[in-house]
């Protein structure tokens, strides 16, 4: 610790802090553009220049306070503290010359700016800047630019600060944004006009600083002060990232990051943040009952009455399957009713994954999403996280930058993971060489903190059992999991459902006797099946429900609903207050932020009133007490915002796990083959859609005979 | 008479009249006891780069024996490299030029010595892509010492040596010494933050030094005759030989060896055949290279060329590259035509310079016509002042004190200029009743 002054005030701070944070801490504001906490820094906007008093004496120039650090200030002379001065008349010219040369280029549009009310640079002009401009020549004039269907460019905004270049190279991993020419006349482009092929690409739209670059499908919707705030959970995949939800009247218009360290830090894929337009897309909202071939719009009460009637009948011959985006709240209560009904068939797995049961670490990111961080080897097993969860793909691209993990290796279809990675082989047959002594084994014994990570398409195949023990073998013999003072649990399930920890939490399983997903399927298709009910469960082709009534219930008219026979409409994740538990285990409460559509209800609520008319009322009829119920019946769920970790890794023996036997060498399947396609809301969403294709087409020069 | 005698100059071929090869340079008394020198160890070269005050000859004068020491002591585990600046591109200056194409022995014979007292095995010139001519005759003498056995692995003198010549592109900003190791690396040429300074974290991360061309050239010969001979130039803090470049409106502009110190007007009398038209026909120079403030012609009266004289007058002794000026120059148009060279060669790293050379220019532009307001002369001196000082390396610096210089002595030059615009235009706003009047 370093005691310094700042304006006046003894402050004591760490040598590594910048100048600027020190400021900060001594309670200086500092007004800044290029730097940002978790970029690089590029000390080129000259905004945070302050004054450094060395023994009470001003140097000859003021200094960028993000570029140095505390320790890199001269000695202090003459028992004088160092001071930094905020204040100062020199202080406050040299910011308005900044100010002012940042817009004499800038264009001064912001009635027709979608920055219009969270501008960094109307705020800081607003309070640091000059009240007029002395500026009498023409401004510049820059090209617009393509950077593809996301990322709207007003390049003749734009102040040159840098952060989507650094952002989109070093948290993004893609070389894809860059600054061609110079002096005045630099631009931010892509390259060749190319749209930006990462899937963290929206996020440049929330750091740069003027509107130089907005969102292109919210262009022109609304104005921030408009909107209604929700703070939410995303459920684009397993990891819960921190959203808020603005909303207008019954629309939600955009998503955006909070900030939570634990797990986006304040990052959100393109997914999360741009589906939203397939909230208004394929909405039911009015229950369906299939007459004469087609689906008929019903009443609440008739297709309450035909669901009763199809579910009180033989429960060995009734099948219920969960989907992906189900929330905790309507799987216990669905689940109370099936338990209530007796029937056993049930799975919350509709991929047809083996996990579940058992010990909670056996399915969870042990590791956690921020401890990965730690890891110093790395084995991914059927897993691409740079689609399965990109925001977690930067976490270990942030490790692998920063040099602590260098040993990174992959067993399954090779990609682009923006980090160096050995290739050991497509199928099982690599993971099983590992477990019986290969190099890499030992890569793993030695480090410190290795991890594994299992994804799903290494989890729904045959020989997932005997994939699973060589795993939990692996993790075993290279003490992966340790309890203790350097407690380490590095053995990590990578799920890519939002709805699926909680269901396995829940224990939403085949019951006694009961049959899984693809038993409950294998009996539709031979007859065996006389309902299936679905819970928003669209991953399933629909040839394989046979001749069985299917009773649908979601949110989104995809492949589920078009083939359902009753539809119940429910309501997206945007639109209930819902419990979710991320893949780490982590439980969290979204909000709603805008109300169902139409005569859609709360998925928890229609099971509710299921129940209330087969004479079997579930005890509960508000949301609090069935929470109560949840959390009394499972404690997990009252650990609220808390990932459990290595917390009981002491405990917990991973070469217990599957069941010893011979891998195949079938190679693992991608999990997902197409990003922006994996849920009912992203099929659709239109925008989407336009990634999907942009995507696809990324490489190809389009000639205009095509 | 000049005042350096031909006994005591380091450039001995500096105008081309010898072979410029190893031959003739040996001839000359290049790699003569180069391997003696070496012998002395590190200690004592610095020492006497320290004793013989040379201060760095690329524009901002900082001691070279002081800049080489501060090279850690022993190599850990980054090996260290001596990188040349010879990205020679302020206006005006052409010293190294001939230096390069004329006495290139006395170069690689100083990044040897200059390698070795900072424990460098490896050297890189960074050459203006302007100089092909320059290139051509440099890498013929590197192949002829490699050949020699002077430089190289093994060579005759005992210490590991490779030297590359690296061709630039042509920005002018690469001659700024994080750029230019940006560029080398294969980056963009755009300044590095300071600290950490190159001698920590230079080439590729590892401790580098950077120096001008003159600076690594004069070493060998400091070092044969000794620092005494060297210091016994000049004024004390201002010692030595230097080139000087003398161009503009002088009726023989040349590069010339001289003392430091020497008087401004000797030097132009002496060695440039005077000023076109006479010494009264005198109007400013610019002394060292486009990016210094310009004196008057009666400071040049008085004026010694090195660096405490000139700093007295706020200008400074740059590269030595004297622009002289006679009253027929139209100084507002010259400015302006400095002014946009610096927009031009402008980075685009940093707010300061990014938008305000481009500025200036402009207001200048104007200015030049007289299509401007009085008020706005010193809205271009503030202008001036928020670029200065506020960016990230000395570009911001050198691109406003060209208009500083200007509006401190030619003011009235401006006013009149303006006056002039607008004394035939009624319609002009502020233009007098007496103009009107006189239609």
């Amino acid at each position: 610790m370093t005691k310094i002054l700042v304006d006046g005030v003894e402050t004591e701070v760490p040598g590594e802090y910048t100048l600027l944070q020190a400021c900060e801490a001594g309670g200086a504001e500092i007004p800044r553009f290029c730097y940002h906490e978790r970029l690089s820094i590029a000390g080129n906007c000259r905004m945070c220049l302050i004054e450094v008093k060395i023994g009470g004496r001003a140097g000859p120039k003021p200094v960028a306070s993000c570029a140095q650090q505390i320790k890199d200030l001269p000695p202090s002379k003459d028992d004088i503290l160092p001071e930094l001065v905020t204040k100062s008349p020199a202080v406050k010219k040299a910011r308005e010359g900044v100010m002012e040369f940042l817009l004499i280029n800038h264009p001064l549009d912001c009635p027709v700016c979608d920055q219009g009310g969270e501008c960094d640079l109307q705020d800081q002009s607003m309070a640091y800047g000059r009240p007029g401009s002395r500026f009498e020549e023409n401004k510049r004039a820059v090209e617009e630019k393509y950077m593809g269907p996301l990322i709207k460019t007003e390049m003749n905004r734009c102040i040159q600060c840098t952060r989507c270049i650094r952002f989109i190279s070093e948290v993004a991993g893609v070389e894809d944004i860059g600054a061609a020419g110079r002096g005045e006349d630099m631009e931010i482009t892509t390259y060749l006009e190319a749209s930006v092929g990462s899937e963290l690409s929206g996020n440049v739209v929330d750091l740069c600083p003027v509107g130089a670059l907005t969102s292109k499908p919210y262009a022109f919707h609304a104005r921030p002060w408009e909107l209604k705030k929700t703070e939410s959970v995303d459920v684009m995949d397993a990891l819960g990232s921190n959203i808020r939800v603005d909303s207008r009247g019954p629309e939600v218009m955009r998503v955006l990051p909070r900030v939570n360290e634990e797990i986006n830090e304040e990052w959100i894929s393109d997914k999360t943040r741009h589906v939203v337009d397939g909230l208004k897309r394929q909405r039911l909202d009015k229950p369906y009952a299939r007459k004469g071939g087609s689906l008929m719009p019903v009443t609440w009460d008739e297709a309450l009455t035909i669901a009763g009637e199809k579910l009180s009948s033989d429960s060995s011959r009734i099948g219920v399957i969960a989907g992906d985006l189900v929330c905790a709240e309507s799987l216990k209560a669905s689940l109370d009713l099936l338990n209530a009904l007796g029937i056993q068939n049930r799975d919350c797995r509709q991929d047809g994954s083996i996990l579940g049961g058992g010990a909670r670490e056996g399915y969870l990111f042990n590791s956690t999403i921020a401890g990965i961080e730690k890891a110093d080897a790395l084995l991914l097993v059927g897993v691409n996280p740079r689609t399965e969860a990109p925001i977690l793909n930067a976490r270990i691209r942030k490790a692998w930058l920063r040099g602590g993990l260098d040993r990174v290796a992959l067993i399954g279809a090779p990609a682009d993971l923006t980090y160096p990675y050995q290739h050991l082989g497509m199928g099982a047959d690599a993971l099983g060489r590992i477990a019986n002594g290969s190099p890499f084994l030992d890569v793993l014994k030695n480090a410190k903190r290795p991890a594994i990570i299992l994804g799903q398409s290494a989890l729904n195949r045959p020989d997932s059992a005997a994939i699973l023990a060589a795993a939990g073998s692996i993790a075993a013999a290279s003490n992966m999991v340790r309890g203790g003072d350097d407690a380490w649990n590095g053995f990590n399930v990578l799920h890519n459902a939002a709805g699926r920890v909680a269901g396995l939490d829940l224990g939403f399983l085949p019951g006694a006797g009961g049959k899984d997903t693809n038993a409950i399927l294998a009996a539709a298709q031979s007859g065996a099946m006389d309902t299936i009910l679905l819970l928003a469960a669209d991953e399933i082709d629909a040839a394989k429900f046979g001749s069985a009534f299917v009773i649908y219930v979601g949110s989104h008219g995809d492949a589920g609903a078009s083939r359902a026979d009753l539809v119940l409409p429910g309501a997206a994740y945007t639109e209930k207050d819902a419990t979710w538990v991320n893949t780490e285990g982590r439980v969290q409460y979204g909000q709603r932020a805008v109300f169902p559509k139409g005569d859609a209800r709360e998925d928890w609520a229609i099971f509710r009133a299921l129940s209330q008319r087969m004479g079997r009322a579930l005890p509960y009829d508000n949301l609090q007490a069935l929470r109560a119920k949840m959390i009394a019946d499972h404690p997990t769920f009252g650990g609220v915002d808390y990932a459990p970790g290595a917390h009981n890794a002491g405990g917990f023996d991973p070469s217990s796990f599957g069941k010893a036997g011979s891998v195949s060498q079938d190679a693992f399947m991608p999990a997902i083959n197409n990003f922006y396609f994996t849920n009912p809301i992203a099929r659709a969403s239109r925008i989407m859609a336009e990634c999907s294709r942009a995507a696809q087409g990324a490489g190809q020069i389009m000639r205009a005979a095509e | 008479m000049p005042i350096l005698e031909d006994k005591d100059r380091i450039f001995t071929n500096l105008y081309g009249l010898q072979d410029w090869g190893l031959e003739g340079a040996k001839k000359r008394g290049n790699w003569n006891g180069t391997r003696d020198m070496i012998g002395f160890g590190r200690d004592w070269i610095i020492d006497q780069m320290k004793a013989s005050g040379l201060r760095g000859r690329g524009g901002a004068g900082f001691p070279t024996g002081l800049k080489w020491s501060f090279m850690p002591k022993e190599v850990k585990d980054r090996p260290h490299y001596l990188v040349v600046n010879a990205d020679e591109s302020e206006p005006g200056t052409c010293k190294d030029r001939d230096i390069l194409r004329n006495d290139p022995h006395l170069l690689i014979e100083g990044c040897l010595i200059a390698s070795f007292a900072m424990r460098a095995n490896a050297c890189y010139v960074y050459l203006r892509g302007e100089y092909i001519n320059e290139r051509h005759n440099l890498e013929a003498a590197v192949k002829q010492a490699y050949e020699a056995k002077l430089i190289g692995k093994d060579n005759i003198h005992g210490w590991d040596f490779d030297l590359y010549v690296h061709h630039g592109a042509g920005a002018y900003i690469c001659g700024e010494e994080t750029a230019l190791l940006e560029s080398l690396e294969g980056k963009k040429g755009q300044p590095r933050l300071k600290p950490p300074f190159p001698a920590n974290t230079g080439l590729y991360g590892c401790p580098t030094t950077v120096n001008n061309v003159e600076s690594i050239a004069v070493a060998p010969e400091i070092l044969r005759r000794g620092a005494a001979w060297f210091a016994g130039f000049g004024r004390p803090n201002n010692t030595g030989t230097k080139v000087f470049c003398i161009s503009g409106h002088v009726n023989r502009p040349c590069n010339v060896e001289e003392v430091m110190s020497i008087p401004l007007k000797q030097l132009i009398e002496d060695h440039a055949g005077g000023i076109r038209g006479g010494w009264d026909n005198l109007k400013a120079v610019i002394p060292g290279g486009s990016s210094v403030p310009m004196i008057t012609a009666e400071q040049c009266e008085t004026a010694l060329m090195d660096f405490d004289a000139l700093k007295e007058l706020k200008s400074g002794l740059g590269t030595a590259a004297m622009i002289v000026m006679d009253k027929s120059t139209d100084v507002v148009r010259a400015i302006a035509r400095i002014s946009y060279f610096y927009r031009h060669e402008s980075c685009g790293q940093c707010t300061p310079c990014r938008e305000g050379t481009g500025w200036m220019w402009r207001v200048l532009e104007r200015m030049a016509r007289g299509e401007a307001e009085h008020r706005e002369i010193d809205l271009l001196l503030d202008v001036a002042g928020q670029v200065e000082g506020h960016t990230i390396c000395a570009l911001g610096d050198a691109a406003a004190w060209p208009v500083q210089g200007l509006i401190r002595h030619f003011r009235h030059e401006i006013e009149d200029r303006i006056n002039l615009y607008r004394a035939n235009k009624p319609h002009v706003a502020g233009a007098s009743i007496d103009a009107v009047a006189a239609e």
